[in-house]
């Protein structure tokens, strides 16, 4: 046992103690929806709650509600969270309900999901959550049966004194734990004893999702609520001049049309504050199809904007940013990032690679494209809100609740402690759901029509309304010596608007000269975070030129990159080399085993790739072969580290949906623009990856090494890509540097 | 407006609605069956997926008119208990992620089951070539229509 001192927030518990006379009774709203042979009606309704702390809820009857504090975007942290809460509380899985929490920055801290952070940043509080209330428990059995605590021990969901005979459930003591003081040190569990984390659990919503339950924010409905769309512009660089509805106005079940503004002009906008459009045009009315006609009926006119200055606030680093007027080709974009890319700055230099270069027999110098992506959430972007004076109920899918309470606050003038988000189910977030414009718009609106409404985008104004994967270029030079060794590596990229760069990672710290570059184009075509940020274009561009590189240096590229770490390892260039190469150097090592690297299979090409980001790390190998021209991939073969696994199959299922969508979005993901507007804005013409596409099988392992728990919903994505390409190279001999890949096969 | 007598998961049904109406939305605004999704609207995600006399139609480009006289079968009317044998495999194979796309899956792995009881990897490839899936769960997807013809 680890002895932990409690840091959980105190306001978490202050809230119990002042209430708290015989144990306070809570709602048990959620237990109107049991259905007959659920697990809570198994378990009976409890008569009364008892809460522990802002995590836990026990009945008198021993049943466990479990907050999860999350939002729950089909990562699976509602399952994973609570069970590592439930695993120090020592309850019995069987007998936890997961109740998802609404923002609630009293009880709760980072209520978000992005960066693959949820578990990592969540495991020291989810652990003291659970472990503070056992250790309640056994105090309360202990003040019970006067004796003494250090003689008590627990044992799924009961306490137990073996000298005196004596057994409770949790549930008989939970009255008097409510009311007790806090221990000041909470004794963790060894992980040789863990019961729940590391056994597979099943997902605590799978049963209402196969159902058909209301679930997702589209779902959410309210007595008496209106439904609400926007219209955008429909291309980036154009704004609101004016608009005419008197035809839409007229028409069955409308409401009200009007203008609406997500952010004052001169509002400083924090890092998640990012609209495409700040001025739309709102439609109300009583059902979604009426709503979806007068839009069409509604004459609007645009304009172009001028050049004009926003102001930002990127996590306390201030800037005005200009927003260029004009509306972009893509041929324009890419001849911006030619010239830009001449321009770049310097990120790191290691030794001396100009004359590195100078020196060599050899340059292999290779460009890599990566173009606009739109995330495409399942669930198209929706929000419900309803405005009554100064209070704001809102509910719906958003990955950073307390960032846009903020913004909302500051719009409505309504003050924070007024405003209540409950947190839906995500139909997919993969970063949209970080810029929750659409939940101002429905706030503004609620407001100005008096009334409950729900917002919804249509696909189209989904698809067509910004905030994408920023468009990517990057420039790889190796030189090499006369025996063909690697003495200088050149990295030059950038990005509409943003750079991918990553200086201090790998292949940085393994070669001897080194020079890292970023340049950056200005755009009006907003950008923003997308499954694992930068990593997802750079690990692509920066795996596939090192299997070219390897080749070129006739090397295996699993030793190939070996060889680099052990260097990093062991005589290290430079400084904050961010990676571990063991950790890095274990999971090629794995991947190699379980894929029987090197046995060549008749008529399968194999490509292989690994990268480190969001705290995990990743190698994959890509078995595929070419089949009257498609790609069929036989099998996906991957290698993750991210410390110790919470929930095995639910990791494995993230990380198969990571190796599926990487592979659809390298061969079939874009979007470009011509005059400002995006050249496809729905399924029809974006290509998503459909079943006969995706890998027959994947196989995921997981590298044991007793670390702390860290992220998978993004760490397995980057690499798949380059693991493909490299594939791809083996079955075509064509090596691709531009992003999508189908196409360029034939 | 008219009116439309439909029947919905065996139960009848009467909606005043203009008889344009897509049928998701019906199902979605007016009967408070939120099972079945939107997701493109044009009939290219297959989120809205549902049965119609059996046969699986995407129900966001299905006008309410088209529906009068047949047995329409949602996601919420597929079983009393979520015990049909393919609810029964999505929940042993852990199918979802976001879970968005589920129900539209499902619905249209019961209709392939039905006309198809013992699918090929061919078959299954065709027939839910409809349905896509942003979190990637195809293989489990497919493994689960496997367990189900099974049952």
């Amino acid at each position: 046992m680890t002895l932990s001192k409690t840091s959980l927030n105190r306001r978490s518990f202050l809230k119990v103690s002042a209430l708290a006379g015989g144990g306070l009774f809570l709602s048990v709203g959620w237990l109107a929806g049991c259905k007959p042979g659920s697990k809570e009606a198994a378990h009976g309704m409890p008569e009364e709650w008892f809460r522990i702390n802002g995590f836990i809820r026990i009945g008198e009857n021993g049943l466990i509600t479990i907050m999860s504090p999350n939002p729950e975007g089909g990562q699976n942290v509602k399952t994973g969270m609570p069970m590592i809460v439930a695993e120090e509380l020592d309850a019995d899985w069987s007998k936890v309900v997961v109740e998802q929490a609404p923002l609630d920055t009293d009880n709760f801290t980072r209520q978000f999901i992005g960066g693959s952070q949820a578990i990592r940043m969540g495991w020291n509080v989810l652990r003291q959550a659970g472990a503070t209330a056992r250790q309640l428990l056994v105090n309360a059995a202990a003040q019970t049966w006067d004796v003494p605590a250090n003689e008590i021990t627990t044992e799924s969901g009961y306490v137990i004194h073996t000298a005196s005979r004596k057994k409770a459930h949790y549930g008989e003591m939970a009255s008097l734990a409510a009311t007790l003081p806090l221990p000041e040190n909470v004794q963790l569990k060894d992980r040789k004893d863990y019961k729940i984390i590391g056994t597979s659990r099943k997902n605590v919503d799978a049963q209402k999702i196969v159902t058909g339950k209301p679930l997702f924010g589209l779902d959410y409905k309210k007595e008496g609520m209106l439904y609400a769309m926007i219209i955008h512009p429909p291309a980036h660089g154009l704004r609101l001049k004016s608009f005419d509805a008197s035809e839409a106005t007229g028409m069955p079940g409308i409401k009200d049309v009007f203008q609406v503004k997500s952010h004052q002009d001169d509002y400083e906008r924090t890092f998640f504050d990012t609209t495409s459009f700040t001025d739309t045009v709102a439609i109300v009315g009583n059902s979604t199809w009426e709503v979806m006609n007068a839009k069409k009926a509604v004459k609007v006119e645009w304009e172009e904007f001028s050049t004009y200055e926003e102001s930002r606030d990127w996590n306390g680093r201030k800037e005005k940013r200009t927003i260029p007027a004009g509306l972009e080709s893509e041929s324009d974009q890419q001849r911006k990032m030619t010239d830009a890319a001449k321009k770049a700055r310097t990120l790191r230099k290691d030794g001396n690679p100009e004359a590195a270069f100078a020196n060599a027999t050899k340059v292999i110098e290779r460009t890599f494209y990566g173009p606009f992506l739109a995330h495409n959430c399942m669930e198209p972007m929706n929000f419900f809100a309803h405005v009554q004076g100064d209070k704001v109920e809102c509910a719906g899918p958003l990955q950073k609740p307390e960032l846009t309470e903020q913004a909302l606050s500051s719009r409505l003038g309504i003050p924070i402690e007024n405003i209540h988000i409950e947190m839906t189910r995500l139909g997919g977030g993969y970063g949209r759901r970080s810029y929750a414009h659409w939940l101002i718009e429905a706030a503004v609106i609620s407001q100005k029509v008096n009334a409950p409404i729900k917002l919804m985008y249509t696909r189209e104004d989904d698809m067509t309304g910004g905030i994408y994967r920023p468009m990517y270029q990057a420039t790889y030079r190796a030189a090499l010596d006369k025996d063909n060794n690697l003495i200088g590596l050149h990295v030059n990229a950038g990005g509409l608007v943003e750079p991918p760069s990553y200086p201090n990672r790998f292949p940085a710290g393994a070669i001897e000269n080194y020079l890292a570059e970023e340049w950056v184009v200005s755009s009006n075509i907003t950008v923003g975070s997308f499954r694992a940020p930068r990593s997802n274009f750079i690990a692509a561009a920066e795996q596939s030129f090192l299997d070219e590189l390897a080749e070129a240096m006739g090397n295996d590229p699993i030793d190939f990159r070996l060889e680099l770490l052990q260097r990093a390892k062991q005589n290290p260039v430079g400084e904050n080399n961010d990676y571990d190469p063991d950790r890095y150097a274990g999971v090629l090592k794995l991947v190699r085993e379980k894929s029987n690297w090197g046995q060549n299979q008749t008529g399968i090409s194999r490509g292989v790739s690994a990268y480190f980001c969001h705290n995990s790390y990743a190698a994959q190998v890509v078995d595929l072969k070419i089949e009257n021209g498609r790609v069929k991939v036989e099998k996906v073969v991957q290698a993750l580290d991210c410390g110790l696994v919470i929930n095995p199959d639910a990791a494995k299922n993230l990380s198969e949906g990571c190796v599926v969508d990487g592979i659809g979005t390298a061969m079939f993901g874009e979007l470009k623009f011509e005059k400002g507007q995006p050249d496809r804005s729905n399924f029809d013409r974006y290509r998503m990856i459909r079943m006969a596409e995706a890998p027959k099988a994947i196989e995921t392992y997981f590298v044991e090494n007793g670390e702390d728990p860290t992220g998978l919903g993004e760490p397995g994505y980057p690499p798949v890509f380059a693991a493909l390409a490299n594939a791809l190279y083996q079955a075509t001999g064509k090596r691709l540097y531009r992003q999508p890949f189908a196409g360029q096969l034939g | 407006m008219a009116k439309f007598n439909l029947t919905i998961n065996g139960k009848s049904q009467t909606v005043d609605v203009d008889p344009s109406t897509p049928i998701l939305w019906v199902l979605r605004d007016h009967l408070d069956l939120v099972g079945t999704k939107y997701g493109c609207g044009v009939a290219a995600c297959g989120a809205c997926t549902i049965l119609m006399n059996g046969n699986a139609i995407r129900s966001c480009v299905t006008p309410v008119s088209a529906a009068e006289g047949a047995k329409i079968t949602t996601i919420e009317g597929l079983s009393e208990n979520g015990d049909h044998p393919v609810q029964k495999a999505w929940l042993e194979h852990d199918v979802p992620q976001c879970g968005y796309c589920q129900a539209g899956q499902i619905m249209s792995a019961v209709a392939l089951l039905e006309s198809n009881p013992n699918p090929s990897d061919a078959d299954i490839d065709n027939a839910m070539n409809g349905n896509i899936c942003r979190c990637g769960t195809y293989v489990r997807i497919k493994k689960a229509i496997k367990t189900a013809a099974k049952s």
